[in-house]
């Protein structure tokens, strides 16, 4: 390569990355900015503080961000495993067996990942305050599913459909039980695909705000994205900008992480699933 | 196994689903019905939960929401809940407000959708094109607008333009029209330009993704040979790889667009849809769960989804996109 094509590919590089990380960069200067410096109208803080960190663990919006956090947390933990069994299940099912419906599960699953979010729930609002699932974990794991449940079917089918499965007799062949091909031939082959869903079925359900807002109304089970927008400063006068930048910043962090850490299994995982051949 | 198959049967593990195929191997060949019949049972007891939880999580809602839909009733007055039969949908079809959000809902989906297959593809080309210890690094950057959460992305963009908070008018202030005064979000234009701007940074990574894959798709040799009859970029790029990976742009635009016209969260974070930025998502959400007329508020329900039913039926009839395609592989 020659001189000006690598000068040329680092201006290109240079400008994806400021293309991806500009806003993350522009929050974070935000949450290190003091009540007084958010006005400033510039881009980097006047000067560096933490205490709008401080403020969401220990201070003010302590009560807010706290318990939306340990909501968040759990919520999408749970409705991530629950989709990411029952899809598991249904995938091997779909990938390995033959039987009628097969392409109706799939078809349905990709008609429930499009639906309005807001059309669901309204009718959840009204249900979930008749049968006291209104503000609760279940309240919000439930619907979480209609998001979390497609994809994940949809991903893992298509991870399945990779594996070779006749592994399995083959290590059968060679002597091993049918309990020991599945676990040693067939775990590890399968558990990547079932990892990557996982994450992306947890980013999606980490992303919710509709449910969020319309199904909660107290920190008993309000997750942050929700949280967020009901944020409000240390006092009534002050601008929340600085405690809700931080609080994103720490909500932010998990997800890079897992995008840093997983980053192929992420983009095959996303691709596989919607588009093949 | 041979008990009756239950759907609903939470307790069936992988452990159960291994050993299937052994029996199947076990029984003779002239029982070749009855290992079909055995297995149709487990697929459907395996399938059989995921699909009803499906079901149960958005038709039951949906049905619902059609239901109730044809009642005048009212939260703050649930004694007066009477049958009007399509008497909201008529409501609903004869105000302004109705229209009005619809068409910026529109305009938000295509201009979101036509800048981010141009950028998207753009994005894609750099990827595929870029040198092994690059790509990965670029591959890495561009999911983290994919993972942040769209509030995140959205007070991002809201603190970056805001009056009081933003730095953006200090930067532009050349720009005529811009200065320190300029509220961003007091102005329909103006403030649909930085909702689009946030929705379109963090939705172009899934995008440039889905058309990496179909680039990737192309095979080589025919922009080798393209290349070596004396074909320019330009050439190759619309004759030979662009026809060939329009599966993978048509997917991308279907899923971009049903995904755009529900659009929610950044406006509701920036404008409340305040100013003429309202979305139908943010009508429908306005009327039954802000106002809590739930009749109304379901109509409007009804008449997105049918919306975003029409869309994919569009795609699926005229455009014969195959979005289930990846489900033929067997």
């Amino acid at each position: 390569m020659s001189t000006k094509q690598k000068v040329g590919w680092a201006v290109v590089s240079v400008l994806v990355l400021i293309y991806a990380l500009f806003p993350v960069l522009s929050i974070l200067m935000t949450s290190f900015k003091t009540p007084a410096d958010l006005t400033s109208g510039k881009f980097l803080p006047t000067q560096w503080v933490g205490e709008n960190y401080a403020a969401i663990f220990v201070g003010s919006a302590r009560d807010l961000f706290v318990p939306s956090l340990i909501n968040s947390i759990g919520i999408c933990l749970i409705a991530t495993a629950i989709a990411v069994v029952l899809a598991t299940l249904c995938a091997y099912a779909i990938a390995r067996l033959d039987f009628p419906g097969k392409k109706m599960i799939l078809t349905v699953a990709l008609a429930v990942s499009m639906f309005p979010v807001v059309s669901i729930v309204t009718p959840l609002f009204n249900l979930w305050r008749q049968i006291g699932l209104y503000d609760t974990w279940p309240g919000l794991i439930i619907p979480y599913l209609s998001l979390t449940l497609p994809i994940s079917i949809w991903t893992l089918t298509a991870f399945f459909q990779q594996i070779p499965w006749d592994l399995e007799r083959a290590a059968q062949v060679d002597g091993a039980t049918t309990w020991q091909a599945f676990r040693k031939v067939i775990v590890p082959l399968a558990l990547p695909g079932v990892f990557t869903t996982a994450i992306i079925a947890f980013f999606i359900a980490w992303n919710d705000f509709v449910y969020g807002i319309g199904l909660t109304s107290t920190e008993a089970a309000r997750p942050v994205p929700a949280a967020l927008a009901f944020f409000t400063g240390a006092s009534q006068f002050q601008d929340p900008a600085g405690a809700i930048s931080a609080a994103a910043i720490v909500v932010t962090i998990p997800v890079v992480l897992l995008v840093l850490l997983f980053q192929r299994q992420i983009v095959s995982g996303l691709t596989q699933g919607a588009v093949k051949g | 196994m041979s008990t009756v198959v239950n759907p609903n049967a939470p307790g069936t593990g992988p452990r159960e689903a291994a050993p299937a195929p052994v029996t199947g191997r076990r029984s003779a060949k002239p029982l070749m019905s009855d290992r079909a019949r055995s297995e149709r049972k487990l697929g459907w007891m395996l399938a059989g939960p995921a699909f009803i939880v499906m079901l149960l999580v958005t038709m039951y809602p949906i049905l619902q929401a059609l239901w109730d839909s044809l009642f005048s009733f009212r939260l703050t007055d649930p004694g007066n809940k009477e049958f009007v039969f399509l008497g909201n949908y008529a409501t609903v079809l004869s105000d302004q407000v109705f229209w009005r959000d619809l068409g910026v809902t529109v305009l938000i989906t295509v201009v979101t959708v036509v800048v981010e297959l141009v950028l998207g593809f753009a994005l894609a080309l750099v990827m595929n094109n870029a040198i092994r210890n690059t790509r990965g690094l670029l591959r890495t950057a561009i999911l983290v607008p994919y993972g942040i959460i769209t509030v995140v992305s959205a007070f991002a963009w809201f603190y970056a333009f805001d009056i009081t908070t933003g730095y953006i008018n200090n930067w532009f202030d050349w720009v005529p029209g811009i200065g320190p005064d300029f509220n961003w979000f007091s102005n329909t234009w103006s403030a649909l330009f930085v909702i689009m701007a946030s929705e379109i940074w963090k939705t172009t990574p899934f995008i440039s993704l889905l058309l990496l894959s179909g680039l990737a798709q192309v095979p080589s040799e025919y922009t080798e040979a393209a290349r070596v009859d004396g074909a320019s970029w330009w050439q190759r790029m619309s004759r030979v790889i662009l026809p060939n990976m329009k599966a993978a742009i048509m997917v991308a635009v279907v899923f971009r667009a049903l995904d755009a016209f529900r659009i929610f969260d950044n406006i509701f974070i920036m404008t409340q849809g305040q100013y003429g930025t309202e979305t139908l998502s943010l009508l429908a959400y306005r009327t039954s769960i802000g106002r809590l007329e739930i009749g109304l508020g379901s109509a409007i329900s009804v008449i997105l989804f049918v919306c975003v039913l029409l869309i994919a039926f569009l795609a699926i009839k005229v455009f014969k996109v195959d979005l289930a395609g990846a489900g033929k592989g067997r």
